[in-house]
């Protein structure tokens, strides 16, 4: 970008020529982009707010207007049957409630929304958590309600959601403590017995009355009780349970090692005579817990930035009225019988039955069947499942948020439960050298026991400990873990193991252009009519036609006509890839593009400008109006081609949209590849000419039509702002919508692959190299314990170079 | 010898077991629920009015 083109002092989006929205901060005019951020500068410098400004570290989203139609919706939130599933009543007025803040980027973002909230009257406590991004927020029903606080966060330019999953979270933060407490005994116990184990040591080489050394024994005895029943019982649990289904795992031989060295160690302190292993054994339970606490932390984080994603706020449905219009209600209220409108890319709220459209529906999150499966007039739909193509009245036959609740329960699971292919190898591994590792212990402990019997107990140990698998089994989870939460922090989130392995493999990058390429939000610029009827007769009718239509060109349509009643549509019909139809006072109105339009255009006035996007509006006969909508290309858009490129990868762009719009966007972003025109099953044959020619190609894309594409690229991109249907079937979302995050996560994906090569070389070379040590009895056990976490420590260490 | 370090043993353990109750208190109230909060919100110099704001400190210099 020049110096000299003006940004908006915002969101630092360049201001167009045209614009003019200013805002006096601290004493000076500065420039917004839009009236959607002079709104929101407006509101932070007059709540007294401006440090903000000073304080940030990062650039907020753009600002959106507050729509009229966000407000009503919000109110639903204060209606005693919603409230009951999120809302805590804290005194006969005081409610406390969850919420999820949509667009905090760093921490002023934090200050600003907690700050902004504790000064309106009624708002009791605010604590919003920077690892999160949730707030607990507590107010006084009197004199504010709940609506009226996501309304003030709305007008700073964020999103808030009720926060309904508080059992889900209340189970992990009781795991969290349990973890933490184990850590803390094993922590405390593990630094008294080391000091005492020095004394000891001291004592064994320059002498020590035997009174003493007993009664240093005892007290590391009762020491390491705790350690041995209380902070251990993970790795018993899990070794029992791998026992029980009949496998082994690395908690086997680590079980066997904590109780072997613990009753040895017992039974050399009552007998008076022998070695003790205390020092061991609580320091080797200190390092696994530690190591697997952060390993467990950095997971964790993941599914809650999942979680944030999904919304799992109370559900919302879109109830049919006998009039035709539109009203949108809880989900908890739906009743048997009721009519309710699913939009493509919706999920759909509850079981039940088709009684008008036609569409197809993705079910694979509820039964795995991956391809879309048609529904029409007369067919059943399960809660959860995704509406794909055409809007669907549905008369509810179940209800029960229920429902809902588990589709999106299902698609966390199955986040957390894909392991990357690498990391099921090293399971694998780690399983065959466990057993191999227990038999070669049991061979060296016979071998001793014929050789020397007094040393048998303590090599036993020493090879059992230092050799157990923990680095090779903490080799490929720390980078993907350090790799993962690196890019979280940066707006970038996995929602599929096998994401950065993929990645790493990409050569070549296909973009849908709507909304991944553009900002996906076309305005209006201008409107030709056609015939007698008058350009905002036409708008309306485009805009009742658009209703049910998730199309990013949809919402443009709305927003002019915002405030004004819409006309009901019968037989409202999506037509991917083409436009809308539906019948209006029973005339049959289509809206989209050329081909679709069916009639010669008539004559167009020769300035309209290149690059844009055309719709047409006709009736049975004859084209109404043209409207000529533009998409602005997203800053960064050309950088990040440019960077693709240097990088090696080849960028393609495969559309919807017109030839002529593709070409423009294509020359503009320096991209020499593209096809236009193509409806979902061309992009899907076009990707896999691509991938035939043994190409590995990442997909980027937001829309609906994109969903069969993004399920079979490689591995998949969606925008944080697309539908649910594209998030839902992607491997990355990028939260923060920057370009630049695409070549982020490439060059992660790189660097955690070669990170994980360099930790699996380390711990098999290590093991291989301390084992005969171990087995000559070369090794005290204690010296093991410090071998075998050093080699850890040195595989999470590497992964941490991830962050 | 051994009394003396009887009595310091027995120190060592009231203090072990104060220092546990002291972490498990702290893991009960939350002070580990959020790492990174309080570190960033240190740095907001916002709620002492003595401070010149950004405001003021323009128009002083």
């Amino acid at each position: 970008m020049s110096g000299d083109e003006k940004t908006c002092y915002h969101c630092a989006l360049p201001v167009p020529a045209s614009a003019h929205y200013p805002v006096i901060i601290a004493g000076e005019s500065r420039e917004m982009c839009c009236r959607g951020c002079q709104a929101v500068a407006q509101t932070i410098v007059d709540n007294g707010l401006t440090d903000y400004y000073r304080h940030r570290t990062a650039l907020p989203g753009i600002g959106h207007e507050v729509v009229p139609e966000e407000v009503r919706k919000l109110a639903l939130y204060d209606h005693p049957s919603i409230q009951k599933s999120f809302v805590r009543q804290e005194g006969e007025h005081v409610k406390e409630a969850s919420l999820i803040l949509e667009g905090i980027t760093c921490a002023a973002c934090i200050w600003l929304n907690e700050r902004h909230l504790r000064q309106l009257p009624g708002v009791l406590q605010v604590q919003v958590n920077y690892a999160t991004h949730r707030a607990r927020i507590t107010w006084d029903d009197q004199a504010i309600h709940l609506s009226k606080i996501l309304e003030e966060i709305q007008l700073l330019g964020y999103n808030a959601h009720p926060f309904s999953a508080e059992r889900q979270e209340n189970l992990r933060r009781t795991q969290r403590s349990k973890d933490l407490r184990r850590i803390a005994i094993a922590g405390l116990s593990s630094g008294q017995v080391m000091m005492l184990a020095v004394a000891l040591y001291a004592g064994a080489a320059f002498g020590m009355e035997d009174s003493t050394a007993a009664l240093l024994r005892y007290f590391s005895l009762v020491l390491t009780l705790p350690v041995v029943f209380y902070a251990a019982l993970p790795f018993y649990q899990s070794a029992w349970n791998a026992l029980l289904g009949k496998r082994l795992n690395m908690d086997v031989p680590v079980s066997l090692a904590v109780i072997g060295a613990f009753a040895g160690s017992a039974w050399a302190t009552l007998q008076g005579h022998g070695v003790v292993y205390y020092d061991a054994t609580t320091m080797f339970c200190l390092f696994l817990l530690a190591s697997r606490f952060l390993e467990h932390g950095a997971q964790e984080k993941s599914v809650e930035a999942a979680e944030n994603l999904l919304k799992l706020a109370p559900a919302m449905a879109t109830r049919v009225l006998d009039g035709g219009q539109h009203q949108p209600v809880p989900v908890l209220e739906l009743s048997e019988g009721d009519i309710i409108l699913a939009k493509p890319g919706e999920s759909i709220a509850a079981d039940a039955e088709v009684i008008e459209g036609e569409s197809t529906v993705d079910e694979a999150l509820l039964t795995g069947e991956s391809r879309p499966v048609p529904k029409r007039a007369g067919a059943r739909v399960i809660a959860g499942s995704i509406n794909l193509e055409g809007p669907l009245l549905l008369r509810v036959t179940g209800v029960g948020e229920n429902t809902v609740l588990a589709g999106i329960v299902r698609l966390l699971d199955r986040a957390v439960a894909e392991k990357p292919r690498l990391a099921q190898l090293a399971d694998r591994v780690a399983g065959h050298f466990t057993v191999g590792l227990l038999v070669l212990t049991a061979i060296v402990g016979a071998a001793w026991w014929w050789l020397a019997p007094g040393q048998a107990f303590g090599t036993m140990l020493s090879v059992l400990v230092v050799t157990c698998p923990c680095a090779l089994s903490l080799a490929a989870p720390t980078a993907f873990a350090a790799a993962g939460s690196h890019l979280l922090s940066h707006g970038i989130l996995l929602t599929r193991g096998h994401a950065l392995e993929t990645l790493a493999k990409v050569n070549h990058v296909v973009f849908d252009k709507t909304g991944t390429l553009t900002f996906g939000k076309p305005v209006l610029a201008r409107t030709v009519t056609f015939s007698d009827v008058d350009e905002e007769r036409c708008l309306l009718l485009a805009a009742s036609l658009e209703q049910a239509s998730e199309h990013p060109l949809a919402q443009s349509f709305l927003n002019r006509v915002a405030g004004t009643d819409l006309i009901a549509v019968q037989e409202a019909q999506n037509l991917p890839g083409q436009g809308v139809s539906g019948f209006i006072a029973s005339v049959r109105y289509t809206l989209g593009n050329a081909a679709l339009a069916g009639f010669e255009p008539a004559a167009l006035p020769s300035d309209l400008p290149e690059g844009a996007t055309r719709v047409w509006l006709c009736d049975e006969h004859r084209v109404m109006a043209v409207f000529v909508l533009s998409d602005g290309l997203r800053p960064q858009a050309r950088e990040l081609v440019g960077q693709l490129k240097a990088a090696g990868v080849q960028v393609t762009i495969l559309s919807g949209d017109t030839a002529d719009t593709v070409a423009h966007v294509a020359a503009e972003a320096g991209i020499e590849s593209w096809q236009a025109a193509l409806r979902p099953e061309d992009k899907l044959k076009a990707l896999r000419e691509l991938q035939q020619r043994g190409n590995v190609v990442a997909m980027v894309g937001d829309g609906v039509n994109d969903a069969p594409v993004l399920a079979g690229a490689d591995v998949s991109i969606a925008m944080g702002g697309g539908t649910q249907v594209a998030r839902a079937s992607s491997d990355i979302v990028l939260l923060t919508e920057n370009l630049l995050d695409i070549q982020r996560a490439l060059q992660t994906g790189h660097a955690s692959i070669a990170v994980m090569r360099q930790n699996f070389v380390w711990a098999v070379v290590y093991n291989l190299l301390a084992l005969p040590f171990a087995a000559a009895g070369m090794i005290p056990p204690w010296l093991a314990s410090i071998g075998m976490s050093t080699s850890s420590l040195v595989v999470v260490l590497n992964a941490l170079r991830l962050r | 010898m051994t009394p003396i370090l009887i009595y310091l043993l027995g120190m060592a353990a009231v203090m072990i077991i104060v220092a546990g109750f002291g972490i498990f208190w702290a893991i009960k109230n939350g002070q580990f629920d959020d790492m990174e909060g309080p570190a960033q919100r240190i740095l907001m110099d916002d709620d002492d009015p003595r401070i010149p704001r950004y405001s003021d400190s323009r128009t002083k210099r």
